[in-house]
């Protein structure tokens, strides 16, 4: 048991993290776009920001030097990372679980750090001072994120399958996600509760560590971590991987308000694309495959199609 | 209550439509209109259009595709259907908003904290069909099924849908159910972007099969390429309209206008949308009139598109789109004029500025900057003689989604306003916050089969609710009211949406631009430039 629970935390560990790597560097990868901002953007001077303006509200606003309103921004990032702000704004039924949920969560991650600090701090020096103030805040953070983890997974489920509206955009998979989220922190919490006297959850953390076959973990514990290590590596795998999504949605599309400037780096980047060689197949776009994107759009359609008007019906080719 | 519409609806084999909105659904509006039989009637679908086109979604029909003849015409236009949503997918074909798309594609919590920010989906009594999830999950799951090749394990994740004929044309004309407002957007914690989707459908459906809304398209972008403008005006045409403008703009001001073209080296190029023109010559005669007397170096472009700043290609289609703006950008780099400044016309502002931004490189990324700003700096800097009394009566201000939400222009104007109109008084929402006018994404110049019906029982009905709100208290005929739009589209919207429900008979509430106050308010100008016509 205790070796199964060792190579099934380490192989969840390695998929999380080259999971992560993946998308991460999919989506670093995925090309320049055009802007696509929407306002407001918080990095905005503040000026502008007050009222959700833009530099656009200045005139000659390309020779004025560009101010990053970082407090803004921060402003703005903090209170949707911790507290789910737009939620909160948007949909407050659906906030009182998913912020139960999502503070559980970051509890329980906090809690899972500090019992991993704690074990290696032990390793040198047992029973340090830092190691012993961890080891009391991490068993409230444990505690604590458990109760709002189970609390919010609980009610997610009930509103995703007891809600008429949410009925037509669920797919079985979002159903087994909170199933697997609920009877992981089940079974976590049972095993914890349950674990003989002997058993430390910090000797657990450091036999993880050391690979120290000889510890002798309780099953229901065994199997929680064992479920909590499958859940890890399974969020990366899918749409619930936003931590990952949300910062490029935000900074890379809704805030990015970046002008391209003669010379720049963007500029540098567009170029690059323009000779890309689309395949769109409508006769307007006149993309047969050797054309590049500058050719068609220094092109005019209307060299090409006759006088007369294209039909606004489909295009067949027969 | 509209019956429940399941995601597979969309796939289903008959052809009758999957809704259909009565007045009894629709968002109650405030007094005059405070119960469905006040409202107007909805004029039904013919039969002729029900037999010759495709009209399985709702009450109307924007896109007028004809029906395939035989199963092997729908089963290649199923083909090209999954063919141009790969495209979407790719790298090479769409690096335009892959990322953006991807991300939306991939990240939906489907939690729907997005629905109740759509006009659309308030106004029409919370039908499924306008839900601005419900084409995106669609989409999503056709991503899923036909981009990612997904299996049973893809199916068991996200759903699954059957691309068949009847579902592609009625995603066709559900990528026309929404304004492109972005308001969505605006609401969704993750960041994810249903406007996109149905822009991005538009796209894949213009760039691959040829089909788009013949407004758009054949009237729109490809006029426009082709003799100048969409309106249809050559340049002499153009120049023969202006023309009169000045004479008609100097008999109402008793000041001497001319309007400057082609003047090499000039600070300000100037763009009218030219709908202003054909529409309502007030409002380039009113710029010309403000320029004139602030002493700008000003021009206008006779150039094929330079007289013409619209850009529809905005709403479905890149290739049109990076082709109008290039030739807005040669216009400006044949005349070495120093910037354009875009007159009022929302998607024009946003096209040429914000989109156009990483398309216009090199010699054509020439500066580009809103009219407000330079017309808020005229305003404030004393140069033009204000009397704000001539405009002593109630105005509010239209936000176009364009200027505000998708630019970041929300002061500039407020600040002319708060200067020249005593009474104004905002709209709730407004800022980045407002609503959509409900012609927003070409709407307004739709005009087919019935779908101004739509248009103003649905998407224009949140705006009419809140004209109504900000007017309330003087709702009385015998008390002028003026709705200040910046944007032609808007106004167009406006000007159908008020005869529809005879608000400037009954109400005497008035429409126009932000120009036209400030020439109004100018006290060297004969009072009364603002006639309180009906336009």
């Amino acid at each position: 048991m205790t070796v199964l629970l060792y190579l099934v935390v380490y192989a969840a560990f390695l998929t999380f993290v080259i999971a992560c790597i993946v998308r991460v560097v999919r989506l670093v990868k995925a090309p320049l776009h055009l802007r696509w901002e929407l306002y407001p953007v918080p990095h905005e001077a503040p000026e502008h920001a007050a009222h959700g303006g833009s530099y656009y509200e200045d005139s000659n606003w390309w020779t004025e030097k560009r101010k990053f309103n970082l407090g803004g921004e921060l402003a703005a990032m903090l209170p949707e990372m911790i507290f789910l702000k737009g939620l909160w704004e948007f949909n407050r039924r659906l906030w009182r679980v998913s912020f139960l949920f999502h503070f559980g969560l970051y509890l329980l991650i906090a809690t899972m750090v500090m019992v991993l600090a704690t074990a290696v701090l032990n390793l040198g020096v047992p029973g340090a001072g830092l190691a012993m103030i961890l080891a009391l805040v991490y068993r409230i953070t444990g505690g604590l994120g458990a109760l709002l983890a189970l609390i919010g997974a609980a009610g997610l489920f009930l509103r995703r399958t007891g809600d008429k509206e949410l009925k037509n955009y669920t797919a079985p998979a979002d159903i087994f996600n909170l199933l697997f989220f609920l009877v992981t922190f089940g079974v976590l919490v049972a095993g914890y509760l349950l674990r003989p006297p002997v058993t430390s959850v910090q000797q657990i953390a450091r036999g993880i560590l050391t690979f120290d076959t000889a510890l002798a973990v309780p099953p229901l514990l065994g199997a929680g971590l064992m479920l909590g290590a499958a859940l890890m590596a399974y969020i990366p795998l899918t749409h619930m991987s936003h931590f990952i999504a949300k910062y490029f949605l935000y900074h890379h599309i809704r805030w990015d308000d970046a002008p391209n400037m003669r010379g720049s780096r963007i500029e540098a980047k567009l170029a690059q694309y323009l000779a890309y060689r689309p395949t769109w197949s409508a006769a307007h776009m006149g993309a047969d495959g050797s054309k590049t994107w500058v050719d068609i759009a220094t092109s005019n359609p209307n060299d090409w199609l006759s006088a007369k008007p294209q039909a606004a019906g489909p295009e067949v080719k027969k | 209550m509209s019956r429940h519409i399941d995601l597979r609806d969309i796939s289903r084999k008959d052809r009758e439509p999957l809704t259909q909105v009565r007045n009894e659904d629709l968002m109650p509006l405030p007094a005059p209109f405070d119960s469905p039989d006040k409202d107007r009637p909805w004029t039904p679908l013919s039969a002729a259009t029900r037999e010759k086109y495709e009209c399985g979604l709702d009450d109307t029909c924007v896109v007028n595709i004809p029906q395939p003849k035989t199963p092997e015409e729908e089963a290649e236009l199923v083909r090209r259907f999954i063919a141009g949503l790969q495209k979407l997918f790719n790298e090479e074909n769409n690096w335009t908003l892959l990322q953006p798309l991807l991300l939306t594609m991939e990240h939906c919590a489907k939690c729907q904290s997005c629905s109740d920010a759509c006009h659309l989906y308030e106004a029409s009594g919370h039908n499924e069909l306008y839900r601005p999830t419900y084409r995106s999950e669609i989409m999503r799951r056709a991503y899923f099924k036909y981009v990612k090749n997904g299996g049973p394990i893809s199916r068991f994740q996200h759903g699954d849908i059957e691309a068949n004929w009847p579902m592609v044309a009625r995603l066709i004309e559900l990528s026309y159910r929404c304004n492109l407002c972005r308001r969505c957007a605006q609401a969704c914690p993750m960041g994810c972007d249903n406007g996109l989707v149905a822009r991005e459908l538009r796209k894949l459906f213009s760039q691959e099969m040829g089909i788009s809304a013949k407004e758009h398209h054949d009237r729109g972008s490809m006029l426009q390429l082709k003799v100048g403008s969409s309106t249809g005006m050559t340049a002499e045409v153009v120049k023969d309209n202006i023309e009169f403008i000045d004479e008609d703009t100097s008999e109402r001001t008793g000041i001497k206008v001319e309007t400057p073209w082609d003047v090499e080296g000039a600070d300000v190029l100037l763009i009218h949308n030219a709908g202003e023109i054909m529409a309502w010559p007030e409002n380039p005669g009113a710029f010309a009139v403000i320029l004139n007397a602030a002493g700008i170096k000003w021009t206008l472009s006779s150039e094929l598109a330079g007289y013409d700043s619209i850009n529809y290609g905005l709403w479905y289609d890149d290739a049109q789109f990076a082709r109008v703006a290039i030739k807005h950008a040669q216009a400006a780099q044949k005349l070495k004029a120093k910037k354009i400044v875009i007159g009022e016309c929302g998607h024009a502002h946003k096209a040429l500025t914000v989109i156009a931004d990483r398309v216009l490189c090199g010699d054509l990324n020439i500066p580009r900057e809103s009219s407000l700003t330079l017309l808020r700096d005229i305003v404030m800097s004393g140069r033009l003689k204000l009397d704000p009394t001539r405009n002593d009566f109630p105005v509010t201000l239209h936000d176009p989604c364009n200027l505000v939400r998708l630019m970041g222009v929300v002061e500039p104007q407020r600040e002319i306003i708060r200067k020249i109109c005593p009474q104004f008084r905002e709209m709730y929402p407004h800022g980045v916050d407002n609503y959509c006018c409900g012609g927003g994404s070409g709407f307004a110049i739709i005009s087919g089969n019935n779908f101004p019906d739509w248009r103003f029982h649905v998407s224009g009905r949140k705006k009419l609710q809140q004209v109504l709100n900000a007017f309330s208290e003087c709702l009385d005929p015998s008390v002028p009211k003026y709705v200040c739009a910046p944007c032609s589209n808007c106004k167009g919207q406006f000007r159908d949406l008020f005869a529809y429900y005879n608000l400037w008979e009954d109400h005497r509430i008035l429409y126009g631009g932000l120009v036209e106050l400030i020439v109004n308010a100018m006290t060297d100008v004969k009072p009364g430039f603002i006639e309180w016509e009906w336009h």
